[in-house]
């Protein structure tokens, strides 16, 4: 009961800050909400018993990538807010095509998964039991990291790679 | 149930009530200190030798004018001082101040909370201290805090690398990531992380210098240059609110580098029999009496080295600790697995 209180308060506040960081008009203050909206998925992740996850949230997300869009976003707005509401190339139907494909697919996704949801649980459950018993959070993330998902981990920091060498040749050609 | 709830209270209140009071002596520890390196005497007027001079500046502080220039961002303006201070202030959930004790028949931990990934925890909170001070310097409306936030964001980010990099060679040497556990581990191995890991405590004092925006790195508050930096535009109280930041940044990072590397509330070679006696000095007096002598470091270097120059700051925190804290991690593991 209060742990569904938590976190229908919760999720609602999260969406409000989601809300606010595209309905603010100043980026600046659309940056700091999507503070606020890092930190409240962090509350998640600890009321979810993810301590690890919802402090690498905090030291990634809210106190590492987003410190860079707002030195990038102050740098860029210093002379005049943008004009809002004012692009001529908007094309609205589009939008709301794609929002409506997306809802459909959420939707579906919610149809067909409802029923095979104990299965997906009892996989993971399996899973669990493979590993040794494992006490902390962070042993457990590290375990899965370094057997299970050690191909797309190591993928996904060559894209990082990728990513980095692209930003340095860049700033380089600019000279 | 009662319990589990007034503990916690009572330990948060005793806690946040002395950093306060602290920070207000520190400050005068300062002035004094400064005053003897230069030959002169510090404050002498408010009480004995100035011993009173802290309550007069609260006071003086609490009682001023909070002026709100007219064009400045009013939400982020009003924000950017809490969003200084509070992180500031919670850190101290995990630093342990000693073991545990018993009080009135009850045993009481002197720690807040003992989570298994305390060490993470500090480093996420204090890199959402910078903030306040990158907020500050847009909502003031003002060239100099402006360039004063973009200097202190770009030299966080920078130096966090290195540090984040330094602690996880710690975290390989311990084990563990909780701070309790972390001091537990220099009982087990005998022996001071500072002298396992040398290298990691020079580049985190000098990355600690430099995320406390303290001088030599204090150039986002450089007087000569930007007028005083990003808290120009403030006054009254909300300027004591970064004040007092950055002094409890200070005490965090002196008891962060007292749990990691001596051995926190532990008495000095704790398994070394001969040492025994030093036993009788309750462990918070040891972790208090070694925080002291990182405070007094701090200002003592305030008062020793001239303030680095931009370029020099970059260069060192990118070409020499990040390359320095990558092989430390190397050597670190391969000397764990080998053992």
């Amino acid at each position: 009961m209060m742990e569904a209180f938590a976190f229908y308060a919760l999720a609602a506040l999260i969406v409000g800050f989601g809300v606010m960081v595209i309905a603010a008009r100043n980026p600046v203050h659309s940056v700091v909400f999507l503070v606020l909206n890092f930190l409240g998925i962090a509350v998640m992740y600890v009321v979810l018993g993810a301590e690890f996850l919802a402090v690498i949230q905090v030291l990634v997300y809210a106190g590492g990538i987003v410190v860079l869009y707002l030195f990038v976003v102050m740098l860029v707005t210093l002379k005049r807010a943008p004009e809002a509401h004012q692009d001529p190339h908007r094309k609205t139907g589009l939008g709301v095509g794609l929002a409506a494909a997306v809802l459909a697919e959420v939707i579906a996704i919610l149809v067909y998964t409802s029923s095979a949801a104990p299965v997906l649980t009892t996989a993971v459950s399996a899973a669990a039991l493979k590993t040794p018993a494992l006490t902390g959070n962070t042993e457990q993330v590290g375990w899965a990291l370094y057997t299970d998902y050690l191909i797309p981990f190591e993928v996904a920091s060559m894209l990082l790679l990728a990513a980095m060498i692209g930003a340095i040749l860049f700033a380089r050609r600019a000279d | 149930m009662s319990e589990t709830w007034i503990l916690p209270l009572v330990q948060i209140a005793v806690v946040l009530n002395a950093i306060l009071i602290s920070v207000t002596y520190i400050v005068l520890l300062e002035r004094k200190v400064i005053a003897w390196v230069q030959s002169r005497l510090g404050p002498m007027r408010v009480g004995p030798w100035g011993t009173l001079q802290p309550i007069a500046d609260v006071l003086k502080l609490m009682l001023k004018e909070d002026i709100t220039p007219i064009r400045v961002d009013r939400p982020l303006f009003t924000l950017a001082p809490i969003m200084s201070l509070v992180p500031a202030l919670i850190t101290f959930a995990v630093i342990p101040f000693g073991g545990h004790v018993t009080l009135f028949g009850h045993d009481v931990p002197l720690f807040i909370a003992d989570v298994n990934i305390g060490l993470l925890y500090i480093v996420s909170v204090t890199s959402i201290g910078i903030y306040g001070i990158i907020l500050a310097g847009y909502a003031s409306n003002s060239k100099y805090p402006l360039l004063a936030g973009l200097r202190a964001s770009a030299q966080l980010i920078s130096y966090e690398v290195a540090v984040t990099m330094m602690l996880v060679s710690i975290v390989v040497t311990s084990g563990t990531l909780s701070m309790v556990g972390i001091g537990e581990a220099q009982r087990t191995s005998g022996v001071w992380f500072a002298f396992i890991q040398p290298v990691a405590l020079v580049v985190l004092f000098i990355g600690g210098l430099a995320e406390t925006n303290r001088s030599p790195f204090d150039l986002a508050e450089a007087e000569q240059e930007l007028t005083g930096g990003f808290h120009t535009e403030y006054s009254g109280m909300r300027f004591a609110l970064f004040f007092l930041a950055e002094y409890a940044n200070m005490i965090v990072v002196s008891g962060v580098m007292v749990t990691l590397f001596f051995g926190g509330w532990l008495q000095p070679f704790p398994n070394i029999a001969a040492l025994s006696f030093l036993g009788f000095v309750p462990g918070w007096i040891w972790f208090l009496v070694k925080v002291f002598f990182f405070l007094y470091l701090f200002i003592w270097i305030r008062a020793t080295l001239p303030r680095y120059r931009y370029d020099q700051l970059m260069r060192l925190g990118w070409k020499v600790l990040i390359p320095v804290a990558l092989v430390n991690l190397a050597v670190t593991a391969v000397v764990k697995v080998l053992r």
